[in-house]
């Protein structure tokens, strides 16, 4: 069946978890339509670009059971790659290709030697040797701030047919104006369709067979004559190549890029949240933890601001639920889900807990 | 009769999801020396790790000088007199001789007669007294692994294949010094693949297959009963 | 167990590089600093940033000791280790306050101040030690064995205590005025030395001394030693080990707020994500350092503190870069760190 091999034959395996998905599926699909509004769309842009960037970190975290904190650090790449192609080249979609496929490939080369440092010792290396390398990235970055624009980042010109300015056909379908605006939307939503799909066929090709045979025990893998470290590095640098491609969507998407954007260490522990609150070692937990997160991350804090108003006047417990606080409770529900359901959401709809 | 020194009744031992011991009975009685013979993979090395706590027992009992130790923690049942020799020798190798043994006479200092008896029966231990052991030789390992247990007055001493892989002088030495201990009346269970050692050295026997001790007797009678070996431990033995 | 024959050891004409290899990563300092002698102009330049180095490097060791620690007996990799540094930071100076030191009105005498800032210290371990306590409890033991769960779950609750900070101290970051008798410099050849400086690096050079005295010369350093290599061997011997891991957590704690407060005095402004920035550098000098060594985890830290001040002067947006290059250049040479640590497992 086509649809069967189009997911790689992943099936959701829970028919609560398929009818969620396919809400979420539809709900980007028609999200300029359904929920119009300027604030709704960059919120399914947002969800689009980051479920690609959750199943790519999963790709290393929950299939190849490496942690790395520098998954951000490619993301960015990507972003700046794209965004520098844009800016140097003109707007165009060739910039946009040349651009993303520039980051994809430092990307790629910059996770490669770590790799090759940090995975033939031990694979707790790896965590820490990505922290540092990452952190001094992003210094770097605000240093060089000829090419970058430093701590302020740059905003650049994307090609005119993703432009509100760009009018596809007059007049409106069901209330939406038909702009470029719409069509960068789609632009993002296929990029990152495409990039989902291309994961979910790698974690269930045999490659991703091995990465799991070497995450469950290593040491047989290897003795089975498995190349171990690799697999891993093999599996580091695609995961690598994802982000950045993500990371290119994104800065199109905003048309800018900037340390904060693209780059924070926040963003690494947004992404690290939504892969395990989703469900490791799933594509489909980095689609559930993804959506869920980002619209968390939208609406929590209007409750939390709620439930602050409502404790006034209580000691602490304004202070615990202000919304600013929201990353604590996520925290905790962090904390707890690597706890109790090491398996995610996913996980506990597939009844595998 | 009086309760032996150490008593497994129906024990099984899982490490994972493997189930390795599958109610294991063995009596240990006071004094003397106990050999666990079988082939690889019985269960003899497990039930060593049982009786000093490393794995959980998850089914049957474990009684020793009268009491029931079946939940008690590791450092409990050494505290209560269970010495280990383990198949690993356990050496901290970063540590010089004396600091090992130091650790070992958890009570005091390592000193007076029972480091005499040390010295007298392994001389290299008081040559590379202060340098690490991570630079003794395998067979010195295994006597510092001894004397660790010789150290202080134990009363049963657990004991996996302290032979292996050693060449047949040092083996004849660690010999000696096991019947020295035994001689004390020190209690040894002992796992051991070299007959001529567990000949040599065991009063009783106990013999091990797939996780059950299937025969259980004095060592005299099966030393003697050629068919018997053949029977209980194959053709295992005559490799040796 | 090897084959090997009976040997006695004998001692060999070395060559002298032979004899000279155990001790190359001390004199890789040495190196280093004769390197910045060669490249900084001025005597007094350089006399200012060794000290400041040096300094910095013995912040980095107070706070790595600990991690190192942890990892070497516990096997445990803590990402929370961060957050003890921030927690103590905030406790040691809001206890400085408290006490009245730093304000400008306070009684001027040196030994009043130094208790105080003794006392705050004082209270900053104790607390970031029972922090340690319930962090051991509640967040690492069900995961000990676990790399990848220890990581995340660590992170976790680095991400709560960071939080936490935030609702007891607010959001704004909190500048810090250490005590008159630290402030202000001596001359020395030129060459302006930072009092506070010369105090870090006093205070580290004695935590060395202690721990490696704790670590050789008693029994708890013998077992935590034996602990490190091979933890069930301790139990075996009648110790009991969860009790061993708990006062090694609650030790590496509160030398990690021991640090909080003397980087936070150091740089006169505290921030609840100070100890995640410390972190990076902390992970580079106990990776470099071999992880669960405490002399590797010294002569890491003085080698980064001073490599980082050195570039800061020449080429400062290369700083934290060459940090990253002396990791892997290290890495490359030996590639379980320096003092690579034995396991039994």
């Amino acid at each position: 069946m086509f649809f069967g091999r189009l997911i790689s034959g992943d099936r959701p395996g829970s028919p609560i978890l398929a009818i969620v998905l396919i809400a979420i599926l539809l709900g980007l699909a028609f999200a300029p339509f359904l929920f119009p509004g300027t604030r709704s769309l960059d919120t399914a842009a947002r969800i689009c670009i980051f479920i690609a960037l959750a199943a790519s970190y999963d790709l290393l975290l929950g299939y190849t059971g490496i942690v790395s904190f520098a998954h951000v650090m490619f993301f960015g790449i990507g972003a700046y790659g794209a965004a520098l192609g844009l800016d140097g080249l003109g707007r165009g979609f060739g910039s946009i290709a040349i651009g993303a496929a520039g980051g994809a490939v430092a990307a790629a080369a910059l996770a490669f030697v770590i790799g090759l440092f940090s995975l033939r010792v031990r694979a707790i290396f790896f965590a820490m040797i990505t922290l540092a390398v990452a952190s001094a990235f992003a210094v770097m970055v605000s240093q060089f701030s000829d090419i970058t624009g430093g701590e302020d980042g740059f905003s650049f010109k994307v090609p005119r047919e993703l432009t509100p300015a760009f009018k596809i056909a007059d007049g409106k379908l069901f209330g939406v104006s038909l702009n470029g605006k719409l069509l960068l939307y789609y632009f993002v939503f296929t990029g990152c369709l495409v990039l989902f799909l291309a994961l979910l066929r790698v974690v269930n090709s045999p490659f991703g067979r091995v990465l799991q045979a070497i995450r469950e025990n290593d040491f047989r893998a290897e003795a089975i004559g498995f190349r171990v470290v690799r697999y891993r590095i093999a599996a580091t640098c695609l995961s690598a190549v994802a982000a950045a491609l993500a990371g290119s969507l994104f800065a199109v998407w905003l048309r800018y890029a900037g340390p904060d954007a693209v780059l924070s260490f926040e963003i690494m522990v947004d992404v690290l949240l939504m892969v395990v609150i989703g469900g490791m070692g799933t594509m489909w937990g980095a689609v559930i933890g993804a959506t869920l997160f980002v619209i968390a991350q939208s609406y929590l804090r209007e409750v939390m601001g709620a439930l602050s108003d409502a404790t006034e006047g209580a000691p602490l417990l304004p202070d615990l639920f202000n919304p600013d606080r929201w990353l604590l409770w996520l925290g905790v529900i962090f904390v707890l889900s690597v706890y109790f359901f090491p398996t995610g959401v996913v996980g506990r709809l597939r009844g595998k807990d | 009769m009086s309760e032996p020194l150490l008593r497994l009744a129906g024990v099984h031992t899982h490490i994972g999801r493997y189930h390795i011991l599958h109610g294991v009975d063995l009596s240990v009685p006071e004094g003397g020396v106990t050999m666990l013979l079988g082939r690889n993979g019985a269960g003899k090395t497990t039930t060593l790790r049982t009786v000093i706590g490393h794995w959980r027992t998850s089914q049957g009992t474990v009684r020793f000088a009268g009491e029931d130790i079946t939940a008690w923690p590791t450092p409990r049942r050494a505290r209560a007199g269970i010495a280990d020799v383990p198949e690993s020798m356990g050496i901290f190798t970063d540590l010089t001789v004396e600091e090992n043994m130091v650790l070992a006479a958890r009570a005091g200092k390592p000193e007076g007669p029972r480091l005499d008896a040390v010295f007298k029966a392994f001389p290299p231990l008081r040559t590379f007294w202060k340098n690490p052991a991570g630079n003794l030789s395998g067979g010195q390992k295994q006597m510092l692994s001894v004397a660790r247990a010789m150290i202080e007055p134990r009363r049963l001493i657990l004991i996996d294949e302290p032979s292996k892989g050693l060449a047949p002088a040092i083996v004849r030495s660690l010999v000696e010094a096991l019947r020295a201990l035994k001689d004390t009346g020190a209690t040894i269970l002992m796992v051991e693949q070299n007959f001529s050692v567990a000949r040599a050295l065991g009063d009783s026997v106990a013999v091990m297959d797939e996780g059950r001790v299937i025969h259980a007797g004095p060592m005299a009678e099966l030393a003697e009963n050629r068919e018997m070996q053949e029977r209980l431990m194959g053709l295992s033995l005559e490799a040796h | 167990m090897s084959l090997a024959p009976e040997h006695a050891p004998t001692m060999a004409r070395q060559s002298l590089l032979q004899r000279l290899e155990p001790h190359a990563p001390a004199l890789l300092i040495a190196a280093l600093a004769l390197a910045g002698l060669a490249l900084i102009p001025a005597l007094s330049s350089w006399i200012t940033l060794t000290v400041a180095g040096l300094a910095m490097g013995m912040m980095i060791f107070t706070i790595a000791s600990g991690m190192t620690l942890v990892f070497g007996l516990l096997d445990v990799i803590n990402f929370g280790h961060g957050a003890f540094i921030s927690v103590g930071a905030f406790v040691g100076v809001s206890a400085l306050a408290a006490l009245g030191g730093g304000a400008p009105d306070a009684d001027p005498s040196a030994l009043s101040d130094l208790t105080t800032l003794a006392l705050a210290a004082i209270a900053a371990m104790a607390a970031t030690a029972l922090m340690g306590l319930a962090f051991e409890r509640v967040i690492v033991r069900p995961v000990y064995g676990a790399h990848l769960k220890q990581i995340l779950v660590t992170m976790g609750g680095l991400i709560i205590v960071q939080q936490l900070i935030f609702v007891v101290w607010g959001p704004d970051e909190i500048h810090v005025a250490r005590p008159e008798s630290l402030k202000g410099a001596w001359t020395f050849a030129g060459a302006a030395v930072e009092k506070y400086r010369v105090m870090a690096v006093g205070l580290g050079l004695a935590l060395f001394l202690g721990l490696r005295w704790l670590m050789r010369g008693t029994k708890v350093g013998l077992l935590v030693r034996a602990g490190v290599e091979n933890g069930e061997m301790v139990e075996a011997l009648g110790y009991d080990i969860r009790r061993l891991f708990i006062a090694v957590f609650m030790a590496g704690s509160a030398l990690a707020g021991l640090g909080g407060v003397m980087w936070g005095l150091y740089q006169e402004v505290i921030t609840a994500h100070m100890g995640g920035d410390i972190m990076v550098m902390v992970f580079i000098v106990v990776i470099i350092g071999g992880l669960g060594s405490v002399e590797g985890c010294f002569i890491g830290a003085l080698l980064i503190g001073l490599l980082y001040n050195y570039v800061a002067f020449l080429a400062p947006k290369a700083a934290l870069v060459s940090n990253i290059g002396l990791m892997v250049a290290i890495l490359m040479w030996r590639p379980q760190g320096m003092f690579p640590v034995v396991k039994a497992k």
